[in-house]
């Protein structure tokens, strides 16, 4: 599954044999957390349990809440601090630097149960809910199956299925990623915080190394069933399956069984974890985060299993594997006073001036040597006095932010790209416009039901058949530049790339894609798709910037309607993509973007261009639409025109008739009407062939 | 005088000319069109010297290859059509019957070629300024109203009738009076008396009024219709006589007097042939109820819609009339209207024996 956790690095040895799992929280963060909620017991207020306890990741929003920017801050201190666990000195407050106080603490301080915390804080994992937890563990899976095949250049292939009745099911996730070596493999099911991702400054899906783990860990507790891994690694190579339990009082792994088995496929991972869950309630989220998985990744190709229903397959739409997105070293516009310290203090550089050159991006000997000056710093200072220098470090920040220092490279991110945005939208609205024939799914909330409600009347009227010619005409009408026909409906999508930009230091950038038409209803609001790197954001829909950024841009100027302050009204689904080493997130549940000025510029920018081209569109579509009405009207009339001419003067009536329908084919958009009206005339007619033909065969019958 | 025969004619040609104009622009590739007259105040004027309303010179083109205008350029020709048959059997017909005969769905919609009357009577005034043609020659005719009796006899589609001899009913007015169908006999009448309903009517008329005073007395029901304007017309403008107007104390009876006198913007084409400028109006004057002390509980609170209507009155040309003006200001300040009827506070007859003698003799009229 994940190659990338196979090959921790050794700081995550070190980490784990200091015996010191639970402390995954940045020293910074813990001290604040710990202020805040009183303590619990005598063993609060320092003790590593306590921290583990109260400020794991996702505790952040209620911990955090008053100060977005630094609740996002700690997110990356996470990556870059996390091995260090004693608490900056520097942000405790001073009632909790008392020796003697700490020494006569540590008496009572023990290590807290894994069990004991993830039971007192699933919410924290995405496992609040027996409806949520199916959807958290398909997301881990997959998110490191994505990261696996992405850092090792597979394009990647998944099969999740779903099976089991009731409340007990079981969730299995295949890929063909590189697999894992069979020594890691226990660490990476079988023990919170294990994992590779966290160290690293690079756009990602998975961060924590906390969510697998955390899901055969929800798994054992409400089933007590082991979790269950197939993996190889190459061709040639023995297969393993391994039955994994948690020692969970310990936070170990314990292998219950471990068999040497064939398998077809050269590489690849399968795990399988059973859980008590909500299927019923559940699947909606579950398809909607397959679906927008499989928008976001064009190059995956995707099998989804479920109980009573077909599978859905969602082909791979490019060929390519993205880009992969490198890790970059921080820029020192984002980097704070704590952080700068604690990378100090990490830092072999003897001095700061090096320091600043190797530890931050874009940072030469000439602009060390304009910083020190800025902040008044002699050039020989060394870099372990900064790292215990609260003052120092003040003095640095601001001489950082008083030089001129060159963005970012921006090569680190990996956008999907125009055209495979494009691709990625064809594909998944080739999969889900069939989903739409089964109303029971109930996919879009109703949508899907309401779509299809086609009702046979029994005579029609010429202002029905002029519905049905305009409609006909635009099926017929071949498509436009930048229309696509899905499963016999048109669709128009456009997307949008905008180039890279950098906020504090930190790379960004902001992609859109729409698909607009097919027979999508005309008086709802659109479907609006939100990503950052490459993983759908299903909740907090109202709380995210990217939602703001939509309501905020104005799509009357587009063709499309648009209740005040809110999403446009129109057949529309609309996706905005967000790539950043740094995904400014609300909170660390990564459920919305933040509100940032500069984030929320470009994500209008990208709609504004998706905007004019889709606009562009539509009033071209409207014109001939308009042509095909005005002419439908006159000939309505001319029947009755020429007759009345040929009673008052005599005239001959059909070559009155024929005269005015000239007229009328002249001013109504001349040949290009007609190709319209040719073509859809050519339509009835196959299709009246065909009925044809059917009735004889069932009078053979 | 032409003889109705000669009329249909020449109406019939007028008609055709129009259609023979279309055929030929289609011929030629021209995308047909009609200019119509607009009839709207915008295009209406008041003739200070003749003192009628006119229909100015502004023209709507009417195109039919326009989505806005192409249905009402078909029913033109709808109209015109039903109007070229009936003028070719010489029957006349009223404007609800051109309605139904010219009333059909359109190909296999559920459009009709018209909804509503109000629909069609429209097209039908179009079609009169389009060819010039009255709508009497166009044998159209809107429901009748009205009433007539005095000292006179007349000739009626060939019917003498002696209007002496009506009892209390009286002689409906036909729709069309033109001199193709009614003509004046032998009259002793001095004056006419147009009065604004009904009711009005009948008390004169059984007070016999028109007897003792020798005056035509006709009403034309609220606001009079074609043939009752066009008769008084005739009645001034041939047999000399001069026109008084008895209408309510209230913006929409001094309005009847208006149109009478000077015309309407609707049928402003039509003034020259209907107004009388000479008409005089008698009463009730918004200055009556004090000077004939009618009592306060006789009166009518206005409403909003009537002080609108005083203002929108106040604004147009042909209301200059300082005395005019003067009597809806007083209208408005009182803020009551009257009826004809409150006058019978004072006594049923008081109208007919005190009221309109004293008026006349003392001349107390405006004009």
């Amino acid at each position: 599954m994940a190659k990338k956790k196979a090959d921790a690095g050794p700081k995550a040895g070190r980490k784990s044999s200091a015996g010191t799992q639970l402390d995954l929280l940045p020293p910074a963060a813990p001290a604040k957390g710990a202020r805040k909620s009183p303590p619990a017991g005598p063993a609060a207020t320092k003790a590593p349990a306590a921290r583990a306890a109260k400020a794991p990741p996702a505790k952040a929003p209620t911990a955090k809440a008053p100060a977005k920017a630094k609740a996002v801050r700690s997110h990356r201190e996470l990556e870059e601090l996390r091995d260090e666990p004693p608490a900056p000195p520097e942000l405790a407050p001073p009632k909790l630097r008392r020796k003697a106080t700490a020494e006569q603490m540590a008496q009572r301080q023990r290590e807290i149960s894994v069990s004991e915390f993830f039971s007192k804080n699933r919410h924290l994992l995405g496992f609040d809910s027996p409806t949520k937890a199916l959807l958290t563990t398909v997301k881990e899976a997959v998110d490191n199956s994505l990261d696996a095949c992405e850092e090792s250049g597979i394009l990647p292939e998944i099969v999740v299925e779903i099976r089991g009745e009731g409340d007990r099911w079981i969730v299995s996730v295949e890929d063909n990623g590189p697999g894992i070596v069979k020594a890691q493999v226990p660490k990476i099911f079988g023990k919170l915080l294990y994992g590779s991702k966290f160290h690293r400054l690079k756009q990602s899906r998975g961060q924590q190394g906390i969510g697998i783990s955390a899901a055969a860990m929800y798994g054992q507790i409400t089933t007590g069933k082991p979790v269950q891994v197939w993996t190889k690694t190459g061709k040639g190579r023995p297969a393993h399956k391994l039955e994994i339990q948690l020692d969970t009082r310990r936070n170990v792994p314990v292998v219950l069984s471990d068999e040497e088995l064939d398998l077809a496929k050269d590489h690849g991972t399968r795990v399988e974890i059973e859980m008590q869950a909500d299927y019923s309630r559940g699947q909606r989220y579950l398809l909607r985060y397959v679906e927008q998985t499989v928008l976001a990744n064009p190059h995956l190709a995707m099998t989804f299993k479920r109980p009573n229903a077909e599978p859905l397959h969602f082909p791979r739409a490019a060929n390519e594997p993205p880009k992969e997105a490198l890790e970059i070293k921080p820029h020192p516009y984002g980097v704070e006073v704590g952080t700068l310290m604690l990378m100090a203090k990490e830092s072999k550089s003897r001095d700061v001036r090096s320091f600043l050159q190797n530890e931050f991006s874009r940072v030469s000997g000439g602009v060390a040597d304009e910083i020190l000056a800025a902040a008044g710093l002699k050039k020989s200072l060394r870099t372990a006095q900064l790292a215990d220098d609260r003052d120092l470090a003040e003095k640095l920040r601001k001489g950082i932010l008083d030089t001129r220092i060159m963005a970012p490279s921006t090569n680190c991110l990996s956008p999907i790209g125009d055209e495979l945005i494009r691709q990625g939208l064809i594909s998944f609205l080739s999969v889900v416009e069939d989903e739409a024939e089964e109303p029971e799914l109930d996919l879009f909330e109703g949508k899907a039901g309401s779509r299809r409600g086609k009702r046979k009347a029994p005579e029609k009227t010429s202002e029905e058949k002029l519905a049905e010619l305009e409609k006909a005409a635009a099926d017929t009408v071949p498509p436009e530049p930048g229309e696509e026909i899905i499963k016999g409906k048109k669709f128009f999508i456009v997307s949008s790339t905008r180039p890279p930009k950098v906020y504090r230091g930190n790379p960004f950038q902001v992609e859109v894609g729409l698909a607009y038409g097919g027979d999508w209803p005309q008086d709802r609001t659109i479907e609006l798709y939100r990503f950052a790197n490459r993983v759908p954001l299903l909740f907090q829909r109202g709380a995210c910037g990217i939602t703001d950024a939509v309501t905020k841009t104005d799509w009357k100027k587009y063709e499309l309607q648009q209740p005040r302050g809110g999403l446009p009204v129109g057949p529309m689904s609309l996706l905005v993509h967000i790539a950043s080493v740094w995904v400014p997130f609300t909170s660390e549940s990564k459920e919305a973007i933040a509100h940032y000025p500069e984030l929320l510029a470009e994500i209008r920018l990208a709609l504004q261009d998706c905007g004019r081209k889709l606009a562009a569109f539509i009033r071209k579509r409207k014109a001939a639409a308009y042509e095909l009405k005005r002419r439908s009207i006159f000939e309505l009339y001319i029947e009755e025109v020429s007759r009345s001419l040929h009673e008052l003067t005599g005239a001959d009536r059909a070559k009155v008739k024929d005269d005015l329908l000239e007229l009328a084919r002249e001013v109504t958009g001349g040949e290009e009407t007609d190709e319209i009206l040719d073509r859809v005339a050519e339509k009835q007619q196959r299709k009246r062939r065909r009925s044809d033909e059917e009735m004889e065969m069932e009078e053979e019958r | 005088m032409a003889t109705r025969d000669q009329q249909a004619k020449k109406t019939l040609a007028k008609i055709e000319a129009l259609a023979k104009g279309v055929v030929q622009d289609v011929k030629k590739r021209k995308s047909p069109r009609l200019t119509v007259p607009l009839r709207t105040l915008s295009n209406v004027h008041f003739n200070a010297k003749r003192k009628i309303i006119e229909l100015g010179k502004d023209r709507q083109d009417r195109a039919f290859f326009n989505v806005a205008q192409a249905k009402k350029f078909m029913q033109t020709f709808l109209v015109a059509s039903a109007c070229k048959e009936l003028l070719e059997v010489g029957k006349t017909t009223s404007i609800r019957d051109l309605y139904y005969m010219t009333k059909h769905t359109l190909g296999d919609t559920k459009q009709n070629t018209f909804e509503e009357q109000d629909e069609s009577d429209p097209i039908i005034e179009d079609l009169e300024v389009t060819v010039d043609a009255l709508r009497e020659e166009l044998h159209l005719f809107a429901n009748r109203k009205g009433l007539m009796v005095g000292p006179m006899t007349i000739i009626d589609s060939g019917d003498t009738i002696d209007l002496r001899r009506q009892g209390s009913g009286g002689w409906g007015v036909p729709s069309i009076v033109e001199p193709s169908v009614i003509s004046f006999g032998k009259h002793e009448a001095k004056y006419v008396l147009l009065v604004e309903k009904e009711a009005v009517w009948s008390r004169f008329n059984e007070d016999k009024y028109w007897k003792k005073e020798q005056c035509m007395l006709i009403h034309g029901g609220g606001q009079p219709p074609r043939g009752v304007r066009r008769l008084v017309q005739r009645m001034h403008a041939e047999l000399k006589l001069p026109v008084y107007v008895l209408v309510d104390n209230d913006p929409w009876g001094f309005y009847i007097y208006s149109v009478v006198k000077q015309g309407s913007i609707n049928l402003a084409y039509e003034s020259m042939r209907m107004a009388v400028p000479g008409a005089r109006f008698v009463g009730i004057s918004s200055f009556d109820p004090e000077r004939y002390k009618l009592p306060e509980e006789t009166a009518i609170r206005m409403d909003e819609g009537d002080h609108k209507r005083i203002k929108q009155m106040l604004e147009y040309p042909w209301f200059e009339n300082k005395k005019w003006r003067r009597e809806l200001e007083a209208m408005a300040k009182n803020g009551k209207k009257y009826e004809i009827e409150a006058l019978s506070r004072r006594g049923i007859s008081f109208i007919t024996e005190e009221y309109l003698p004293k008026k006349l003799r003392d001349k107390d009229y405006l004009e």
